[in-house]
C-alpha cells in the first residue's frame, strides 16, 4: 500500500458528510472553459522519497505524481465503483488464469514513442527481477515464473547470506503477441488480477527507461498520462504540464500544474487560506479542532471519506494474546462511537466492518466484534481465564495517535479491569522495526489503505498466513483455504462471495480490531471552480476547471 | 598576522575531523532501521533492503563507513541520499537560501539592535530605555515559532500584506518577515549588550577627554564611543550568523523555505548520516570562519590588539 505520513496520522472525516462515494464534485457549477484552457494551478505536495519510477514508489508524495503522469490498463472510477478499461481495449480470459490483453492503438509516451505491448512486458519484467530491488516487486507474484526471477535471501536481509541470483530476468508468464497484444499466464487462477492492473506498479515504461539508470529516469520521468513532466526542484517544486497528444478519456482542462513541495502543513494551509495555493488534499489536524477549517474555508472546504481503516493489531505470536476470547473481549470493551465523537469531534466514523465499506465486494457491518458490549466482554474475559500483568497498547508518537490510543487503553482498563495503558514509540521507523521483527509486547496501532479497490486487498495481505502485512503472524488454516478458494474463483462475484465467508472466520478469531474509518478534509482556492477527488481521495487532476 | 592566520587555519583541521566523526557516529547510533518505516504499514521487501544495503555499504561498521565517506568527501563527492539524490546538489541549493535568510536576519538585528542599544545607552533610565527593556524582554520570552505563526497569520492571512510563504525565487523582499522572526531573539540580545557597553564606555576617560577637547557630540559618539563599544557586539553578531543558519529550522518550516534546517531535520529522521554530515560540515566551516573573521575584526576595531 501507499502510506501517507498523513494517512497514518490524523485525517478525519466529517460526520456531517454522508458516507457516500468519494468522488462528488465541488464548487459552484461549471468552470470557464477559456480560463481553464491556459490556466495553471498549484497543488500541495511533499518531496517524493524515491526517484519517480512507478514500481518503486510506495508513498503518497511520489505516488500522487506518478498517478498523474501515467495511465494504466484499467482505471478506478472516482465514485469507487468497479474498475474500467483505460489504456486496455480489452482484457479477456476464460479461466482467470490466462489473460489476453489488447491495448488501444495510437497512444503515446511523453517522448513521442508509441505505447506498445512490449512496454508493459518489459516494465513488469524489470520490476519482478529481484536484483533491481523494486519496492513493488511482489505485486507480480501472481504471474507464472515469478519464483525464477525473484529470489529470496535464505536468512533474511540482515543475515550474512545473500539471495542467489535469479536464473532468468524474464517472467515466463508474459508473452508479447503483437504491438497491441500480450498474453499473461498466472501461476494460479486469480479473479482479481484485472482489478490490480490499475495500481501504479503495473504502469508501462518507455524504451528510454531501459537505456539509462532507473534513478536517472526517475528524476525526469517519461509517462503516458494526461500530464507530462517538466522539471523537479528538490523540496521546492515539481512542474507538470498538459500532454497535448493525450487521446484517452481523461484529458486535462487546465494547462500547467505546479506541485509545491511543503515540509510543513501549516505553511501550506496558510497559503491555501490566502489563495496562494490552489488545492490541499488534507488540511492540518490543527485546523480540525472546533471545526476551524469550516470557518476558515467556507464553501472552499470539502469533506470526503477514503477507503482506509485504523486498526489495532494483536501480536498473536505472543502467548498471552493467543486466546480469541480475550481478543474479542478487548474489542467489545471499546466504545468506538465515543472515540469518534470526543477525540475526533465526530469527524471519523466508528468502524463496524472488516474491509472498508467503500471497497467493492466489502460487506458493511460484518464485524460482530466491533460492537460496544462491556457485559459480554467481561464474561468473555472470565472464560478466557483473565489477563495477568500489564496490557500495553503501542503507537508511534511522531503523529497524532496519542489521544485515541490513550482512550482505547483507558476503556479497556475501565470496562475489563485489565491494567492497561498506551505507550508511544518515538518514531514510525523504530515502531515498524519492532513490528517487522515480531517483537511487539502488546497490541499496536496499524492502518490500512487499499492498493486497489477489491475486498481481496483487505484479506490476503492482512489475514492470510504469510500475507505481506500480516505482521501479527495470525494464522488460521480455514481462513487460508477459504481465501485461496476465493482468490481463484472464476468470477469476481463468486470471489467476493467466497471472501465474505473467509471474513466470517476472521470475525470469529479477531486477529485485529478495526477502530475507525478514515476520511479527509480538503480545501481549494477561489480560483478553482470545479474539481473531483479520485477513489482514494487524491485530486483528479483532469477534472479541475477554473 | 600571516603566522597567526596559518596557525588558526591549521587548528581547523582537528576540529573539522572531530566534529564530522562525532556527528556521523551520533546519527549512526540513532535507533531505528532506515528501511523499517520506508514502505509504510508493510515490511519492505528483503530484495529492496538488500539492494539498498549493498549500494550504501550499510553492512560495514561505522568506522569503515566514515572512512569511505571522508575519502569521497575529500574528492568533492558528498554521496547520495537514500532517495538517490546527490547530497552535493541539496547542499548547493539549500545553503544559499539559508545564508540569504540569515543575512537578512543579521542585517535586521544589527540595525534595530544597535540603534536601540545606542539610543538607550546614551539616555539611560528614560522612558525609551524602559520601553526597549520591556519590549526586548518580551521578544526574548517569546519562542520563535510563536512570533513566526503570529506574524504569518496576521500579515499573511488576515491582512494580506505579504504572501504567507516564501516563493521558490527567494526574493529579498519576501525574506523580511522571516528574517525578522529568525533574528527577533537576537535583536533583543544585541540591543542589551550594546546598551551596557555604550553606557560603560560613556564614563571612560577617553570619552571625557574627547568632550573636554571640545569635539562635537556627534563625533564623540559616532567615532570614539561607538567604535570602542562595538567589540562585544561584533562577537555576538559574528557567532550569531552560524547560530542563525543552524537555528533556522523552525523559521524555514513556518515560511516554507527550502534551507538547510529542513534538509538536516529530514535527514536525521530518515537516518541519512551522509546528508547530515554533509550539511553540518559546511555549517562547521561557517562557524570556524566566522570566529576567525571576528577575531580579525577586533584588530581593526581596537588598535591595541595585534596578532603575531
Amino acid at each position: 500500500m501507499r502510506v501517507s505520513k498523513r494517512a497514518t496520522s490524523a485525517i478525519a472525516l466529517s460526520a456531517a458528510a454522508a458516507l457516500v462515494a468519494s468522488g462528488c464534485s465541488s464548487g459552484d457549477g461549471d468552470g470557464d472553459a477559456a480560463a481553464s484552457k491556459d490556466g495553471s494551478i498549484s497543488v500541495h505536495g511533499v518531496q517524493p522519497e524515491n526517484p519517480l519510477v512507478p514500481s518503486n514508489t510506495t508513498e503518497t508524495g511520489g505516488g500522487k505524481v506518478i498517478d498523474w503522469l501515467f495511465t494504466g490498463l484499467v482505471e478506478y472510477p472516482n465514485d469507487g465503483g468497479a474498475p474500467r478499461n483505460a489504456l486496455a481495449e480489452s482484457i479477456n480470459t476464460t479461466d482467470s488464469k490466462v489473460f489476453t490483453i489488447k491495448i488501444k492503438a495510437g497512444t503515446k509516451f511523453h517522448d513521442g514513442t508509441e505505447v506498445k505491448a512490449k512496454n508493459f512486458v518489459d516494465a513488469w519484467n524489470w520490476a519482478a527481477y529481484s536484483p533491481n530491488g523494486a519496492q513493488n516487486g511482489s505485486f507480480f507474484s501472481d504471474i507464472a515464473g515469478f519464483d525464477k526471477t525473484y529470489t529470496t535471501d535464505p536468512d533474511g536481509a540482515d543475515g550474512p547470506q545473500k539471495a542467489p541470483t535469479p536464473s532468468t530476468d524474464k517472467l515466463s508468464g508474459l508473452k508479447v503477441i503483437d504491438d497491441q497484444t500480450f498474453e499473461v499466464t498466472l501461476a494460479a487462477p486469480t479473479a482479481v488480477f484485472p482489478t490490480k492492473l490499475g495500481y501504479s506498479a503495473f504502469m508501462p515504461l518507455p524504451d528510454a527507461f531501459f537505456a539509462q539508470k532507473p534513478e536517472e529516469f526517475g528524476k525526469k520521468p517519461i509517462g503516458n498520462g494526461p500530464v507530462k513532466f517538466v522539471s523537479w526542484e528538490d523540496n521546492v517544486l515539481i512542474k507538470l504540464t498538459r500532454f497535448d497528444d493525450y487521446n484517452l478519456r481523461d484529458k486535462m482542462k487546465v494547462k500547467d500544474v505546479d506541485v509545491k513541495l511543503y515540509q510543513d502543513e501549516t505553511a501550506a494551509y496558510a497559503d491555501l487560506l490566502s489563495n496562494n495555493l490552489d488545492f490541499m488534499e488534507v488540511v492540518p489536524t490543527s485546523a480540525l479542532a472546533g471545526d476551524k477549517w469550516k470557518t476558515d474555508l467556507g464553501d472552499r472546504g470539502r469533506s470526503t471519506v477514503t477507503p482506509s481503516t485504523a486498526l489495532i493489531a494483536f501480536p498473536t505470536y505472543d502467548k498471552r494474546f493467543q486466546n480469541p476470547k480475550l481478543r474479542r473481549a478487548v474489542s467489545l470493551s471499546i466504545n468506538r462511537q465515543e472515540i469518534s465523537d470526543k477525540i475526533f469531534f465526530g469527524t471519523r466514523k466508528p468502524a463496524d466492518s472488516w474491509a472498508n465499506p467503500l471497497t467493492p465486494g466489502a460487506k458493511p457491518g460484518n464485524c460482530t466484534a466491533c460492537k460496544f458490549d462491556p457485559t459480554t466482554a467481561k464474561q468473555l474475559l472470565t472464560e478466557a481465564g483473565g489477563f495477568t500483568g500489564e496490557m500495553v497498547f503501542y503507537y508511534n508518537s511522531d503523529s497524532s495517535h496519542k489521544e485515541w490510543m490513550d482512550a482505547v487503553a483507558q476503556q479497556v482498563k475501565t470496562n475489563l479491569g485489565i491494567n492497561a495503558r498506551a505507550e508511544g514509540v518515538p518514531t514510525f521507523a523504530v515502531f515498524r522495526q519492532g513490528i517487522n521483527a515480531h517483537q511487539m509486547k502488546g497490541p499496536y496501532r496499524a492502518a490500512w489503505q487499499q492498493d486497489y479497490p477489491d475486498v481481496e486487498n483487505w484479506v490476503n495481505p492482512l489475514y492470510v498466513t504469510g500475507g505481506s502485512s500480516n505482521d501479527g503472524l495470525y494464522s488460521n488454516p480455514e481462513v487460508d483455504a477459504l481465501a485461496k478458494q476465493a482468490s481463484g474463483a472464476p468470477s469476481l462475484e463468486a470471489s467476493h462471495e467466497a471472501f465474505s465467508k473467509a471474513v466470517e472466520k476472521v470475525d470469529q478469531d479477531v486477529p485485529s480490531i478495526p477502530i475507525y474509518f478514515y476520511g479527509q478534509q480538503s480545501g481549494h482556492s477561489e480560483k478553482i471552480k470545479k474539481l473531483e477527488l479520485n477513489n482514494v481521495g487524491e485530486l483528479d487532476i483532469t477534472s479541475v476547471e477554473l | 598576522m600571516g603566522r597567526y592566520l596559518l596557525r588558526r587555519l591549521l587548528q581547523l583541521v582537528p576540529v573539522f575531523i572531530g566534529t564530522t566523526f562525532l556527528i556521523y557516529w551520533l546519527v549512526w547510533a540513532v535507533p531505528g532501521d532506515p528501511f523499517a518505516g520506508k514502505c509504510g504499514e508493510r515490511r519492505c521487501p528483503d530484495q529492496y533492503i538488500a539492494f539498498m544495503t549493498e549500494k550504501y555499504h550499510l553492512d560495514q561498521n561505522v568506522f569503515v563507513q566514515y572512512g569511505n565517506y571522508m575519502k569521497n568527501l575529500l574528492q568533492g563527492d558528498f554521496g547520495q541520499t537514500f532517495s538517490q539524490r546527490d547530497i552535493g546538489d541539496i547542499i548547493a541549493t539549500a545553503y544559499p537560501n539559508t545564508l540569504k535568510l540569515a543575512l537578512v536576519a543579521l542585517a535586521i538585528e544589527a540595525v534595530i539592535g544597535l540603534g536601540a542599544g545606542v539610543l538607550t545607552g546614551l539616555r539611560r533610565n528614560g522612558f525609551l530605555d524602559n520601553l526597549v527593556l520591556v519590549s526586548t524582554l518580551f521578544l526574548i520570552a517569546l519562542p520563535v515559532f510563536v512570533v513566526g505563526f503570529v506574524l504569518q497569520w496576521l500579515l499573511g492571512v488576515q491582512w494580506g500584506l505579504v504572501k504567507p510563504t516564501v516563493s521558490s525565487e527567494m526574493r529579498w523582499s519576501e525574506l523580511i518577515v522571516p528574517g525578522f522572526v529568525l533574528g527577533s531573539a537576537s535583536v533583543a540580545y544585541i540591543a542589551r549588550v550594546a546598551r551596557t557597553s555604550i553606557a560603560e564606555n560613556r564614563r571612560a576617560d577617553y570619552v571625557r577627554t574627547a568632550i573636554a577637547k571640545g569635539l562635537p557630540m556627534r563625533r564623540v559618539v559616532g567615532v570614539h564611543l561607538l567604535r570602542n563599544s562595538l567589540i562585544p557586539v561584533v562577537t555576538l553578531l559574528g557567532t550569531d550568523l552560524g547560530a542563525l543558519m543552524g537555528g533556522a529550522i523552525v523559521t524555514e518550516g513556518i515560511f516554507g523555505i527550502n534551507g538547510i534546517g529542513r534538509a538536516v531535520y529530514r535527514a536525521i529522521v530518515t537516518k541519512e548520516s551522509a546528508t547530515v554530515v554533509g550539511i553540518v560540515v559546511v555549517l562547521v566551516l561557517v562557524y570556524l570562519v566566522m570566529n576567525l573573521l571576528v577575531d580579525l575584526l577586533y584588530a581593526a576595531l581596537d588598535p591595541r590588539i595585534r596578532y603575531e
